[in-house]
């Protein structure tokens, strides 16, 4: 795709006509063999085709913080959506940044739309509340909850791993121990410790963590009750985090202001339910947090920032959570109404800076950074547009673009077969490279980048079939001229070929560089269409370079299309070719192309 | 068929021509009637925009027995706002609500289901924001500029800054009458729309590519003859590819007009559809333009050039002189005479820069 050359120096299959040939079959094959190895036979269909949710959000910057979105708060974002859709059990789900400040979420069908939705729509709700009470909730066999101690009464020292290995991750900083850095790769863990940064040497979390179940403890309780509140008691025992159901809606509308329960998971990856007291800092008083590896320990940790308001806060609720038994002396990380992080605390922590410890691992740790500065960002999205397409419409809508490019596939064969004849063969055959190379290319795309077809996409490729054609029809063209000045057929198709070849390439480096401002510039569907139209647009120069002119430079030797039958699309009289010697042409002979033989 | 192709040789020979660049004013004229007429029912009628710029919902439910009369008033009590329905090829409705956002939207597919007796999974819902339209339209402007900048500095680089010119005026006037089309004829103008139309941008220059190739290579040595004017040889140039332009026109809109009755006649409007009326139409335009547009003003900007005006001056001079001899200064006759005899007979002044520089 450069500017046309001005020489006519002899093409590249030219010479060689086989071996053009013999490299495009080969990688047609290869192509093919490659797509049936993969497994990947088919092209990936876009939400439009196969069914399925599609939401667009529009990252908006508070008034004040116009530069908020910018790459990696809109990449925070992108983690945090991901996690939240896939929280969902979604599979496949896809998140992408779109444009500066877009995010295009993919849901494929049998999901929960109008769940999806929320969940995506919305700015990240984070909070810090107090624990009043975490038990143990385990799926299929609920653990025997071994209410060690009657109600009402806390019971610090709660069986203590009594119960094997099952607990380990649950054991808890023993008294005068540094946090533990249990090796625990998954998960979040809870039994984190909260302390002052720059850690202080190790004053201990009090008391042992619970495992098994906790009954909540009466205690001086801060604000409301939520450990008398009969209802939220009620709600409490009832709750079972093992169920994804309940756990995807339990929390998720609770008011900041009141108490509530929510699920989340230890450093076991179990799931445990909280009881939590009403909100106490908010997410977005963090001023920036992140993981980072403690080097004097060797262990990651979770460094935290307050702005002013929220190190008045903090400093208020760790003073008073510190003198509280476990387990009132932690405090919930709750995003989106999941623990994601429930630390004891040692110490009141004045200054605004504090860090979490326990045990992480890179990950984790990082990952709880993200989500803690996350509640900090300006960052709030607006939905711009929902597509919820049935599966039934998508399987209609691709039936019917499938049909119409078959029909119009047809059109153009038989308006190419009438007008051309025997030369239409050609053009067909190339045609039908062409395909070849585009449905292969498409279908490996798909897992290769995560293209999928879309309807605007199909319309690319339908709309590419005429493209494709024009080139054929350039070329031939320029031979019937030839031979209407009196040539044979194959200096004609040599001579051609140097000036259909130039042609060829401005007018399809013209539709490159449209798919490609398009592709660049648009959003969304309009990025489909402009890729396939690109994509189809530097295979028509391949296949015109590599297969259809080596295929005619051939044919040309042959005695249907050599010898110019009437049939052929080739025959002079039909073109009403002068004879040479009242040529009229007022080119100058150009000099010989070397003649293959 | 046969007769297509004698014709195309007799084009091709210049035997028979059409003389669009000598009618080049009545073109013109008729051009910028269109374009009159086009800006005018821009500014009366305006365009019809669909929900994707307003904001809004489209439902698209599966084959149904209520009536659309009857969808319509059900959507309009839910949502005390307008309704369009539509029934489509497959039984379905498509039922259109505007000025919606996206919360209401959701309640309002319930009861939708509800009325028609079907379940909500099985709608198709499209709910879209106000402010997304303007986002659409925002980088389909962009993309429109960036495009015709990088275009103009390709074709002025390829060929010459004057057929870059012509071939964005023609452009543009491609994009004003599909524009001026969409706001007449009231078609709705949905995303699909303005993707077509952005194809359009590279799908009309392809046909003014073709023609401007032939012309560029049929006026290469101009200078060293005297028997054309510039916009002799451009006309020629366009008629000798003048069956090429057609059979590339026809082509594109073969396929593109599958998807038009195709995906009209199965799904009732949608993007299938959207995609490929604005394509249609802009195609047409497209190869209108680069005939009777793009070409004759190629002509015109050429015949200012200091050479052209000189070439213009002698081949008047040498027909003045061949007519004073009793000769008839037809094209035909002089198409007749070996290119031999023209070259070595040039009679009449010689500019300095119409000297050959290569003897042949």
């Amino acid at each position: 795709m450069a500017a046309p050359k001005k020489g006519r120096r002899p093409s590249g299959g030219q010479g060689r006509p086989g071996r053009a040939l013999a490299l495009i079959l080969i990688a047609m094959v290869a192509l093919t063999g490659g797509m049936f190895w993969s497994g990947h036979t088919t092209p990936r269909l876009g939400i439009d085709l196969a069914g399925g949710t599609t939401i667009t959000l529009k990252a908006e910057a508070e008034p004040g913080k116009e530069d908020a979105v910018n790459e990696t708060n809109m990449n925070t974002a992108i983690g945090i959506i991901e996690r939240r859709v896939n929280g969902l059990g979604v599979q496949e789900a896809e998140v992408q940044k779109q444009g500066t400040d877009n995010i295009i979420v993919n849901i494929p069908k049998g999901t929960d739309e109008e769940q999806a939705r929320q969940q995506v729509g919305t700015t990240a709700q984070l909070y810090f509340r107090p624990v009043v009470a975490v038990a143990a909730s385990e799926p299929a066999a609920p653990e025997p909850s071994p209410s060690t101690g009657p109600s009402g009464s806390p019971s610090p020292s709660a069986s203590p791993s009594g119960k094997g290995g099952t607990d380990e991750g649950d054991k808890a900083t023993a008294p005068g121990s540094s946090p533990s850095p249990s090796a625990t790769t998954q998960g979040r863990a809870l039994t984190d410790a909260l302390k002052k940064a720059p850690s202080p040497s190790g004053s201990p979390s009090g008391a042992p963590s619970p495992s098994g179940s906790t009954l909540p403890a009466p205690a001086v309780s801060p604000s409301a009750d939520p450990a008398t509140d009969a209802g939220l008691q009620a709600k409490f025992a009832a709750l079972n985090c093992a169920d994804p159901k309940q756990r995807s809606s339990v929390g998720k509308a609770a008011k900041p202001t009141e108490p509530t329960v929510a699920c989340g998971r230890n450093g076991l990856g179990q799931w445990e339910k909280f009881l939590l007291g009403p909100s106490e800092v908010d997410g977005k008083e963090v001023d920036d947090a992140k993981g980072v590896l403690d080097s004097q320990r060797g262990i990651w940790i979770v460094q935290l920032e307050f702005n002013g308001k929220g190190a008045k806060e903090f400093a208020e609720i760790t003073g008073r959570l510190a003198s509280q038994p476990e387990p009132q002396n932690r405090f919930a990380i709750a995003l989106d109404g999941e623990v994601v992080s429930a630390p004891s605390v040692d110490a009141a922590i004045p200054g605004g800076r504090a860090e979490i410890s326990g045990s992480f691992n890179q990950e984790s740790a990082q990952d709880l950074g993200n989500i803690l500065s996350y509640g900090a960002l300006p960052l709030s999205f607006e939905e711009q547009s929902v597509t919820t397409v049935t599966a039934a419409l998508g399987g209609e809508q691709l039936r019917a673009g499938l049909i119409a490019g078959a029909i119009g596939l047809a059109l153009v064969i038989i308006y190419l077969v009438a007008y051309y004849r025997g030369l239409s063969l050609i053009a067909i055959l190339s045609l039908g490279a062409s395909a070849v190379l585009t449905y292969t290319i498409m279908s490996l795309l798909g897992p290769a980048i995560g293209f999928a077809l879309n309807l605007p996409a199909v319309c690319g490729a339908i709309v590419a079939i005429g493209i494709t054609a024009d080139s054929f029809i350039v070329y031939f063209e320029r031979i019937r001229d030839e031979i209407r000045e009196g040539r044979t057929l194959r200096p004609a198709v040599e001579r051609a070929w140097p000036r259909a070849r130039r042609t060829i390439l401005v007018s399809d480096f013209v539709s490159f560089l449209a798919a490609a401002v398009l592709f660049i510039v648009t959003v969304g569907k309009v990025q489909g269409f402009a890729f396939t139209l690109g994509l189809t647009t530097l295979l028509d120069v391949v296949v015109v370079f590599l297969f259809t002119k080596p295929l005619m430079t051939i044919l040309a030797r042959g005695k249907f299309f050599g010898g110019q039958h009437p049939w052929s699309g080739l025959d002079p009289k039909r073109l009403g070719a002068q004879p040479p010697l009242r040529r009229t042409t007022r080119r100058a002979p150009a000099p010989i192309e070397p003649k293959e033989a | 068929m046969s007769r297509l192709g004698n014709l195309g040789a007799r084009l091709y020979r210049g035997e028979v021509g059409y003389d669009f660049v000598a009618k080049r004013k009545f073109w013109y004229a008729v051009s910028i009637l269109i374009t009159i007429t086009a800006i005018a029912g821009l500014a009366v009628r305006g365009l019809n925009m669909g929900i994707e710029f307003k904001g809004g919902a489209v439902y698209t439910t599966p084959q149904t027995t209520v009536s659309a009369s009857t969808a319509e008033e059900i959507a309009e009590e839910t949502a005390g706002h307008d309704a369009i329905v539509q029934e489509l090829g497959t039984g379905g409705l498509r039922i259109q609500v505007s000025g919606l956002d996206t919360k209401q939207a959701n309640a309002l597919k319930d009861e939708i289901a509800a009325g028609i007796d079907v379940p909500a999974k099985e709608i198709t819902a499209e709910l879209v924001g106000p402010s997304w339209g303007e986002q659409i339209a925002n980088k389909a402007w962009t993309g429109l500029g960036v495009f015709m900048i990088l275009v103009v500095v390709y074709l002025a680089f390829a060929f010459e800054w004057r057929m870059a010119l012509a071939a964005l005026i023609a452009l543009i006037h491609d994009l004003t009458i599909t524009v001026g089309v969409y706001a007449l004829v009231g078609f709705e103008v949905t995303p699909g729309t303005v993707i077509g139309l952005l194809t359009i941008l590279g799908y009309s220059l392809y046909d003014t590519v073709v023609v401007f190739d032939g012309l560029k290579e049929g006026s290469k040595d101009i200078t060293k003859q005297t028997r054309y004017t510039y916009s002799e040889m451009a006309n020629r140039s366009l008629n000798g590819t003048l069956v090429r332009s057609i059979n590339t026109t026809v082509v594109a809109l073969l396929p593109v007009a599958g998807l038009l009755f195709i995906g009209g006649g199965f799904l009732g409007a949608g993007m299938l559809n959207d995609i490929s009326l604005s394509l249609f139409v802009g195609l047409a335009a497209g190869a209108y333009s680069s005939i009777f547009i793009a070409t004759p003003l190629v002509a015109d900007l050429k015949e200012r050039d200091p050479q052209m005006i000189a070439l213009r001056k002698r081949v008047l001079a040498k027909r003045a002189a061949a007519a004073a001899k009793g000769e008839t200064p037809d094209g035909e006759a002089l198409a007749e005479v070996p290119e031999g005899a023209a070259a070595a007979g040039v009679v009449g002044p010689r500019g300095r820069r119409g000297r050959p520089t290569e003897k042949r």
